[in-house]
């Protein structure tokens, strides 16, 4: 907690007067009575930063959704003159746009595959990674590197995750197939088999995954009093009970924080299933970050891309936003 | 936090192991096998000559004649790896150091200005840093490749650059590539600099205010010094993160001398013949080689920073 007092003090020599809104770096340094004012005097510290951000993630944000109501396909200019919502009515409904003779597909598709892998793999992380928490934190020897390799696979590069997983899964020399193979299954395709490709890559993608969710639940494990454990214990509750009744429920917190850091990390998939099928996923496996990508850089439709990531933006303001919020609140920011 | 500590550090020593433990290892074993497993494949495949392979048992090291059918050793797929890789190393270095140190240093200053000095507003400003953490690159990959092909005339301001030694004309696109990753990786730094900078002490900074020193030198002087700690994580986790990135170079170098590591690697070991597994892995194994590395000496600063 910061002394009300200091803050008072230091604030006071400001005063109402002096404009809140300014100055860049220089001005700082050139005017004194802009001196006097925190905000300003440490200005050469946050703003270059801030500055860098404005520009390069908001404004960027901001010029992408005008792009998203032009017609651009890549020829000279973007034209800001005739605006439209007519993207977002495609991505929609589909129809054949204005800039194109072809019929374009609407969104929902590769909406719901989105939806169905973030979901999927966020509810497989977090079960696995309360699991492998509760194994690690029952006082065991060798925590440190039980841990370590856990968390290994995220060190890696989705490029490389997908490369590994691409021989697991080979129908012939791949481990998998190899382990079916041992009991009398397979050869299954399960690469570009259109039933398994959202499921295969879901299951990679929690081998990458689990061991962050670990990480969290058992930061949250350790913030639990030892009195509780002791309680249920003597109350004679079996280890189950006492994790499903009294353990479980505390770990909101980590459950929601690890929960929006994997959502995030699902709709930033794109590295990998680039990696696995370049621009062509197929439609069985087709999510919303491979679509927009593709329709901009590789069929051209740069308009149409950003109105796919504009739709993408507001599903992932849409989960992150009430986090900030309740971490506002909570004074946790 | 054990449930039956005492019992068990008994019969530890005892007549055995009690059951629950027995099955709390063994799964922990296993799980350790299950996501060591597909690297250990990638390992031993890498090591094969690709001539021998037959992919009966890639699980097995390649130990012909002693064991049949798992190929023969040789270092040929670390070799053509590292041959087929080397300029997106090259490259990939060229990008993470100076992308590193600079979203580092940045980020620190922004939590400094935003943090240890106080003032209205600033949380305002943070916020904006931290919803920056989770937004999809896709929100903002057009808007960036028009401005750093049309709208910057950095590649023609580049130009005369090129007569410094080893400074190549496509090095541009790496340029534009540091900056953006630099403005990326900022609001995970300042969001990791922030939750250390708000532990130290209010009155040690207060003191030195009062003794007259000003922001610059309180910065220099208490908490850079104070926050090297913190630096390993922010540095460690950048470099992973920049390092790892796919879709950034994608989008802003696209093709060309420029391209990084991960590019080169989305198409190695894969021709018309058929798919060279052992060099495929090797190169996987290359690409994740400075990761793992770090990952390895400095583990716990990589998990501290995940967890914030």
């Amino acid at each position: 907690m910061r002394n009300p007092l200091t803050v008072l003090r230091r604030r006071l020599p400001g005063g109402r007067d002096a404009r809140t809104d300014g100055g860049t770096a220089s001005a700082a340094q050139e005017s004194e009575s802009f001196l006097d004012r925190d905000s300003v005097r440490s200005a050469p510290f946050w703003l270059p930063p801030t500055l860098l951000v404005g520009v390069f993630v908001y404004g960027a944000i901001g010029w992408n959704v005008l792009l998203s109501l032009t017609d651009f396909t890549g020829l000279g200019n973007p034209d800001y003159s005739s605006l439209d919502f007519e993207n977002y009515v495609i991505a929609f409904q589909g129809g054949t746009p204005a800039w194109s003779d072809l019929t374009v597909d609407p969104i929902w598709n590769s909406f719901q595959n989105t939806v169905v892998l973030v979901v999927g793999f966020a509810a497989v992380c977090l079960v696995l990674g309360l699991l492998l928490a509760i194994l690690v934190d029952q006082e065991i020897r060798f925590e440190n590197t039980f841990r370590t390799i856990y968390l290994l696979p995220m060190s890696l590069s989705f490029v490389v995750t997908a490369k590994f997983w691409l021989y697991m899964y080979n129908p012939q020399t791949g481990l998998i197939n190899i382990a079916l193979g041992a009991v009398g299954i397979g050869p299954v395709e399960i690469v570009q088999n259109p039933d398994l490709k959202l499921a295969a890559i879901a299951f990679a993608l929690v081998w990458q995954f689990s061991g962050y969710a670990m990480v969290v639940y058992l930061a949250g494990l350790r913030a639990i009093p030892d009195s509780h454990f002791e309680a249920a214990r003597v109350d004679g509750a079996s280890t189950v009970k006492m994790y499903w009744r009294i353990i479980i429920p505390q770990l909101r917190t980590a459950t929601v924080s690890a929960l929006v850091v994997l959502t995030v990390f699902a709709l930033k998939a794109f590295d990998f299933l680039f990696s696995m099928y370049g621009y062509q996923p197929g439609p069985s496996a087709d999510i919303l970050a491979t679509r927009m990508v593709r329709e901009a850089y590789s069929n051209g439709n740069w308009a149409y891309g950003s109105a796919i990531a504009v739709v993408l933006f507001l599903m992932a303001l849409a989960i992150v936003s009430p986090y900030i919020y309740s971490q506002y609140k909570r004074g946790a920011l | 936090m054990s449930l039956d500590t005492s019992t068990d550090e008994e019969t530890w020593m005892g007549t055995g192991y009690p059951l629950r433990r027995v099955v709390l290892y063994i799964t922990l074993v296993a799980m350790a096998v299950f996501y060591l497993i597909p690297i250990e494949t990638g390992v031993v495949t890498a090591l094969t000559d690709p001539g021998t392979y037959s992919g009966s048992y890639p699980y097995l090291p390649p130990l012909e004649p002693l064991l049949s059918d798992t190929g023969t050793f040789s270092l040929q797929p670390f070799e053509n790896a590292f041959g087929l890789l080397g300029q997106g190393l090259v490259n990939s270095l060229i990008l993470v150091v100076p992308a590193t140190i600079l979203s580092g240093l940045l980020g620190s200053m922004a939590a400094y200005g935003l943090t240890t000095i106080d003032w209205r507003g600033q949380i305002a400003i943070y916020i904006l840093f931290v919803a920056g953490i989770f937004i999809p690159y896709q929100a903002v990959l057009v808007p960036l490749t028009q401005f750093w092909y049309n709208v910057v005339p950095l590649r023609t301001a580049f130009q005369p650059m090129t007569v410094v030694p080893f400074v190549q004309a496509y090095h541009w696109k790496l340029v534009a590539l540091i900056v953006t990753h630099t403005a990326y990786g900022l609001p995970i730094c300042t969001l990791l600099f922030r939750a250390h900078y708000k532990k130290l002490s209010d009155e040690m900074i207060e003191a030195a205010r009062l003794d007259g020193a000003s922001i610059y030198r309180i910065y220099r002087r208490i908490i850079l010094p104070l926050s090297v700690p913190m630096f390993a994580v922010v540095f460690i986790y950048q470099f992973t993160q920049i390092w790892n990135d796919l879709l950034f170079a994608l989008t802003i170098i696209q093709f060309g001398d420029a391209s990084v590591v991960t590019q080169e690697l989305v198409g190695l070991g894969v021709s018309q013949s058929g798919t060279n597994f052992p060099l495929r892995m090797a190169g996987a194994l290359v690409a994740a080689l400075p990761t793992l590395l770090v990952y390895v000496l400095f583990g716990e600063k990589f998990a501290k920073g995940v967890a914030a």
